[in-house]
């Protein structure tokens, strides 16, 4: 909200201010106008929440879904989908629970074992789903299934007692005596670190070909993109970020083998309400990161709000097709509005023959029905 | 015509194949165990478990046609077994009452799964989810545990059979031959697989897109209110969570794509989907055979579904290759020219 002050300010940038309000507004945006709302909600009803204190222990509980999230981006803009997420954070978790135990030198060994499992679950989902052809909503609901089973399996049901203090205090510790916030978590510098990396990975050309790949397989792989090793590395990005989420989740809330649960759904979640289609090839990371910052202040603000816990559940599916629902239909209005502006373009050269002028609207009309399509054929 | 309905009967074919092995696996398995595979008292069990998911795979088969998802059906299946208990509420007389109440709550919960998904636009996946979400808060909120009682004429339903064969299961294949009658007789059914293949093409192609979408929906969401009074008619009572105890979302996704039908739509058929429910039944039935650790039994069952999906698109592309030139894009037209000639035959 302070942006839009700095701009109002000076009127020379009124246009780019109106280019502001007209991304906030725009499906891209949205997600960062909802935030902006859920947290002067909270606000209002509990004026404590606005201290810097308050603030970064929020960011530190969102740090685990907006990480997961960020995993999950790279695999639904690839067009594909990981139901296994979940079920990685809780094998994760159940094994630092089990391999430190409270012996502190194990911590280095097992969490290059843990990374190493992640990569290894990624890259298991990653080639079924390219090379034998399974659809990756069957391909991660079987690797659900088979984790969740083989975890408890071997810990026989019951959790097993938390991990050496020293590997939980990545999750609940944190730099100290900080003047304004009192204290910094690490998982707070974990999760600037991971959004800065996977804004740095998105614009790469790996970022690019992953959304080339999930807005259209045949045209990436005329183009010459290695498709089946792109889905793979998202795949692998994704079940490494769930492990990631599993050594904050260790520390923050410790051992338990429901600590995954629906991770998947909230992290697809988050992803969709930061605009990012369904079925790949739209999305931007920062908005995904976002969605998961708004769906967890929808949590808080729902729990302030003292809206009985099990309502809670019906408050979330409203809001959810509400911001999608929206989003899907600004977007249509936005294709629509913009047509006619562009094809007009005042500063280009006239001698584009007419014959490419009476193209244009043709080639436009069944791209459009496609991309507004996009959002319910894909799945 | 010809080809394409070679090629139907090679989709039913390779499931049928999946399932035999299944089933042969099982009987050297269970015989080596000491015990009677097709003894009439195990069959009985194998089509008990198939009934329920096969309620609710019909309807997801339908859904996943024409290129949705329905993962609202858990919420809809745990909802018609309250609805349809406390109608009846012990009394023989409401049993009519109550069942229709059920069936007419859960198409309304379709038509709004449908509404959602073609008029607002929004995914299947999250109009779904999000309704499903809504519905369980509800059921958390009314519901503190099990409601209402069935009486005991409605419990007949769940508890006899013909032989070794249930009644309900016998319902359950009667759905099926209708539902694959439906998508081969009418126009809604064919509409269906156009709207699946393509939705482009089929808006060009002049159809209301929205029209098919929405009855799938609602078809769907009465399936899974079928399950639901059938869980009903087993307990004796509602309850709040039978329907996200049994998973049914995933699984029933999971069993119609064990079915042969393609996951983003246009192609497959509701008798693949009730091989894809048996394969499920008997695998499950081994294991409980066998006595297999209940944590192990997820193992065997995730590696079976992606294991036995594999083998099938495997094949299927094989066989996709060799008739079109390569892609997704190419395939989905060409599959909705297949089925808008077959629109025309008829």
């Amino acid at each position: 909200m302070s942006t839009t002050d700095a701009t109002a300010t000076r009127p020379a940038f009124g246009r780019r201010l109106a280019r502001l309000g007209f991304t906030l507004i725009s499906p891209r945006g949205a997600v960062f106008l909802l935030l902006a709302l859920l947290l002067i909600a909270i606000m209002v009803l509990n004026p404590k929440f606005g201290d810097p204190g308050q603030l970064i222990r929020f960011i530190q509980r969102v740090a685990p879904v907006a990480i997961v999230a960020i995993g999950q981006y790279f695999v639904i803009v690839s067009g594909e989908f990981d139901l296994s997420m979940g079920s990685v954070v809780t094998a994760q978790v159940v094994i630092a629970g089990n391999l430190i135990g409270q012996d502190d030198s194990r911590s280095i060994p097992v969490l290059l074992f843990m990374l190493a499992f992640g990569a290894a679950v990624g890259l298991v989902n990653g080639l079924v789903t390219t090379l034998l052809r399974v659809p990756s909503f069957i391909v991660t609901l079987g690797m659900m299934l088979a984790l969740l089973g083989a975890v408890f399996y071997w810990t026989g049901g019951a959790a097993t007692g938390n991990p050496a203090d020293s590997f939980r205090e990545v999750g609940r510790g944190g730099i100290r005596d900080v003047p304004v916030v009192g204290i910094i978590p690490w998982s707070v510098l974990i999760l600037i670190v991971l959004t800065l990396a996977a804004v740095w990975f998105a614009r790469r050309p790996f970022g690019r070909m992953v959304i080339a790949v999930g807005d259209n397989v045949t045209t990436a792989r005329y183009s010459g993109a290695r498709v089946w090793w792109v889905k793979t590395s998202a795949f692998i990005l994704s079940s490494l970020s769930a492990t990631v989420a599993g050594v904050l989740l260790v520390g923050y809330a410790g051992v338990h083998p429901s600590v995954g649960n629906g991770y998947e759904f909230t992290a697809i979640t988050a992803v969709v309400l930061g605009g990012v289609a369904l079925g790949g090839g739209r999305g931007w990371v920062v908005a995904a990161v976002a969605g998961a910052f708004a769906l967890e202040a929808l949590f808080i603000l729902l729990n302030f709000a003292e809206v009985p816990a099990t309502m809670r559940d019906a408050v979330q599916g409203v809001i959810i097709i509400a911001a999608v629902a929206y989003s899907a239909v600004t977007f249509r209005a936005i294709r629509s509005g913009r047509t006619p502006e562009t094809s007009p373009q005042p500063g280009e050269p006239s001698d584009l023959g007419e014959d490419r002028a009476a193209l244009a609207p043709q080639t436009r009309t069944p791209n459009g029905a496609r991309t507004t399509n996009g959002g319910s054929d894909a799945t | 015509m010809k080809l394409l309905r070679g090629r139907r009967l090679d989709n039913t074919v390779i499931v049928l194949l999946v399932l035999i092995a299944v089933m042969v696996v099982g009987f050297i398995l269970v015989s080596m165990a000491g015990r009677n595979f097709l003894s009439p008292g195990n069959i009985r069990d194998i089509l008990t478990g198939m009934s329920v998911l096969g309620f609710v795979a019909i309807g997801q088969t339908l859904v996943i046609l024409c290129g949705s998802l329905d993962l609202s059906v858990p919420y809809v299946v745990s909802l018609a077994s309250l609805i349809a208990a406390e109608t009846m509420a012990g009394d023989p007389g409401k049993i009519a009452q109550g069942v229709l109440l059920a069936l007419v709550v859960a198409g309304l919960i379709g038509l709004a799964n449908g509404v959602i998904v073609t008029g607002l636009k929004v995914n299947g996946f999250i109009a779904t989810l999000g309704v499903g979400l809504i519905v369980s808060g509800y059921l958390a909120t009314t519901y503190q545990g099990t409601a209402g009682s069935v009486p005991r004429e409605f419990q007949f339903i769940g508890a006899t059979g013909v032989g070794p064969v249930p009644i309900s299961t016998i319902i359950m294949v009667a759905l099926v031959a209708l539902t694959a009658a439906f998508l081969r007789k009418t126009r809604t059914g064919h509409h269906m697989y156009a709207v699946g293949g393509s939705q482009s093409v089929a808006r060009l192609s002049g159809l209301r897109v929205w029209q098919p979408l929405v009855i799938a929906h609602v078809l769907c969401s009465m399936t899974a209110a079928l399950a639901g009074l059938l869980l009903a008619s087993r307990l004796g009572v509602g309850s709040p969570t039978v329907g996200s105890q049994g998973g049914y979302d995933l699984l029933s996704i999971a069993a119609v794509v064990l079915g042969g039908t393609l996951l983003l739509g246009g192609r497959g058929s509701v008798w693949g989907t009730l091989g894809g429910v048996a394969i499920f039944a008997v695998v499950d039935n081994v294991m409980s055979v066998l006595q297999v650790n209940p944590f192990m039994k997820d193992v065997v069952r995730g590696i079976v579904i992606v294991a036995a999906v594999a083998l099938y698109t495997g094949r299927a592309t094989e066989r996709r290759k060799a008739r079109f030139s390569p892609g997704r894009a190419a395939t989905q037209e060409a599959l909705a020219r297949d089925t808008s000639m077959e629109g025309s035959a008829r």
